[in-house]
């Protein structure tokens, strides 16, 4: 199932008239079961590319081949695109709408043309594996927390049973612990469905401790395109586009360069102790 | 999605038009479309025309910018036209079946037609070369002789400016949700009018709420800044006259007692 981008670009016309390049040229290849970051400012396009795996959006040129099919061609079925490319958008708490959270969720399964029986089991599963608690289902979206509204609309993308979950900064606007919550939630259901996971962010430290790949989007182009300890061994050059790498990168280099032998390229905290406490060991 | 619409907004450049006050651009429009109204034959149009292209020039706002807003208006234009033409009655000049075009028909839609491209370039020339806020502080100081009679000017001008302020917001607003539902599989271009109607709601609601959030966040920001309303209220940048306000409000008047009076001569009226 895999999401081959060949080399898209995308310009559009802002308000003046003059038009602006949104995407230059980019190249990627998604394939099966990836747990992948995608990094950059704000307007470096990250959105702008999420619109295009799903076909919301159609490239001034290059292409997209979902499957080894043109999504472009006449006739490609974009309905069945975008049910098997789940894009959670941000703040997608704001496209609430159903009486219950259970109608709401039921809303794109419904668009499918399933069953009522299957759409509800789907509903149903997806509100579990999100970990939205079962005693609120039949209430109205709108009387929800922030969280659990987010939790709502993140299960009304997952009950399409998607192949590939993009999740466009599910994070922004949550409080720390929910943050965790979220992106544990999703960790945890990649792990049991083996589906292939986009999650973009501005943040380093959010996706740094979950993803297997990390894309620097920078100006619309693919700045850097990696492992996450690679791509943050370029700290320097994160730097100077804006971004900067997680804190524990930071904190290993420094120790490495005052002599201290721990492997720089660690991302995660827990790795991070781990290697402290092993080169503190061998002194 | 959403982009096209040009009309109603404004164009930024550098211009004379521009840099009139709001009240002269106001009372011009107004006065404009009162001459329209009072030709009785084609020479007071051309006059028109000749205002209008030389307003239009002065500007700087590119012709071609100032059309691609019109195309909304286009099928109403038509569907006026066509009427005129076909219920008019007067003088055959074609005749078919039950339909019969008369002489005064084809006069009367081409009429129509002209006063209504004059009518929508003639305010767009307005809404293009004026700020919304600068729009509604032209409304709010011109008619202030009306809070004599207890009309709420200040509280009216506040909400224009504020409805203003929201079209772009919703509109951006629209085509979010338009595609967070698109990507939940939501189908709104096929099936017949009830069902696409029905296909709105997943977009309404979640539109309606989010504008509700908003005024509710711009209430409290304003009652937060110590908002009470129009009484003792200073502007920042108070609206003054200068001397290319006076020069014109004297074209102006040449214009509108010139063109009557030439739209009206009788030995105009070729028709």
């Amino acid at each position: 199932m895999s999401l081959i981008v060949d080399h898209i670009s995308y310009t559009y016309d802002a308000k003046s008239g003059i038009p602006v390049v949104g995407l230059d040229d980019v190249s990627l290849v998604i394939p099966d079961g990836q747990f992948i970051g995608v990094i950059g400012h704000t307007g470096s396009g990250k959105s702008t590319l999420m619109q295009h795996l799903n076909g919301l959006l159609k490239a001034t040129s290059g292409t997209i081949y979902y499957n080894g099919e043109d999504i472009y061609e006449k006739g490609f079925d974009l309905k069945k695109l975008r049910s098997k490319v789940g894009l959670v958008f941000q703040y997608p708490e704001h496209q609430l709408f159903a009486e219950t959270v259970f109608a709401d969720v039921c809303y794109g399964p419904t668009n499918l043309g399933l069953s009522k029986k299957e759409c509800e089991l789907r509903a149903y599963d997806a509100l579990k594996k999100v970990g939205f608690p079962d005693d609120l289902i039949f209430t109205s979206p709108f009387e929800l927390s922030g969280g659990q509204k987010r939790r709502a609309a993140i299960a009304g993308v997952l009950a399409m049973k998607p192949e590939i979950l993009i999740l466009d900064e599910p994070t922004a606007g949550l409080d720390p612990k929910g943050r965790d919550e979220i992106l544990g939630q999703i960790k945890k259901l990649r792990q049991e469905e083996n589906i292939t996971v986009i999650l973009v962010s501005h943040s380093m430290d959010d996706v740094a401790e979950y993803v297997d790949r990390i894309v620097v989007l920078n100006h619309g182009k693919v700045f850097l395109d990696n492992t996450p300890g690679e791509v943050f061994k370029c700290y320097r050059e994160l730097e100077e586009i804006g971004l900067s790498a997680p804190q524990v990168t930071y904190i290993m280099h420094a120790l490495s360069e005052s002599g201290l032998k721990v492997n720089p390229e660690v991302t995660t905290i827990s790795e991070a102790a781990d290697e402290i406490a092993a080169a503190l060991k061998r002194c | 999605m959403l982009r096209d619409i040009t009309l109603g907004q404004y164009y930024q450049t550098e211009s004379v038009i521009h840099r009139l006050d709001p009240r002269v651009k106001l009372l011009g429009t107004v006065l404009f479309f009162v001459t329209l109204f009072c030709f009785k034959n084609p020479v007071g149009y051309a006059v028109a025309i000749v205002f209008l292209a030389v307003v239009i020039f002065l500007s700087r706002v590119p012709f071609l910018y100032m059309i691609r807003g019109m195309k909304t208006i286009v099928v109403l234009m038509l569907i006026t036209v066509i009427l005129n033409l076909f219920v008019t009655q007067g003088d055959p000049v074609f005749s078919y079946w039950k339909i019969t075009i008369t002489k005064q028909g084809i006069v009367q839609a081409a009429t129509i037609a002209l006063r209504i491209s004059l009518l929508i370039i003639g305010s767009s020339i307005m809404t293009l070369t004026t700020t919304p806020n600068h729009l509604t502080d032209g409304m709010e100081k011109g008619l202030r002789f009306l809070r004599v009679i207890k009309v709420p000017v200040h509280e009216i001008a506040m909400m224009m400016s504020i409805a203003l302020r929201f079209i772009p917001i919703l509109l951006e607003e629209t085509d979010k949700i338009m595609k967070a539902q698109l990507a939940r599989g939501a189908d709104l271009e096929s099936g017949n009018l009830f069902k696409r109607i029905k296909a709105m709601v997943p977009i309404l609601v979640p539109l309606f709420i989010s504008a509700f959030r908003r005024a509710n966040d711009l209430a409290n920001a304003m009652e937060a800044r110590c908002y009470r309303g129009g009484d003792g209220r200073t502007k920042m940048k108070p609206l003054k006259y200068h001397t290319r306000d006076a020069v014109a409000y004297i074209i102006l008047f040449v214009y509108t007692v010139g063109s009557i009076f030439v739209g009206r001569l009788w030995i105009f009226n070729i028709f």
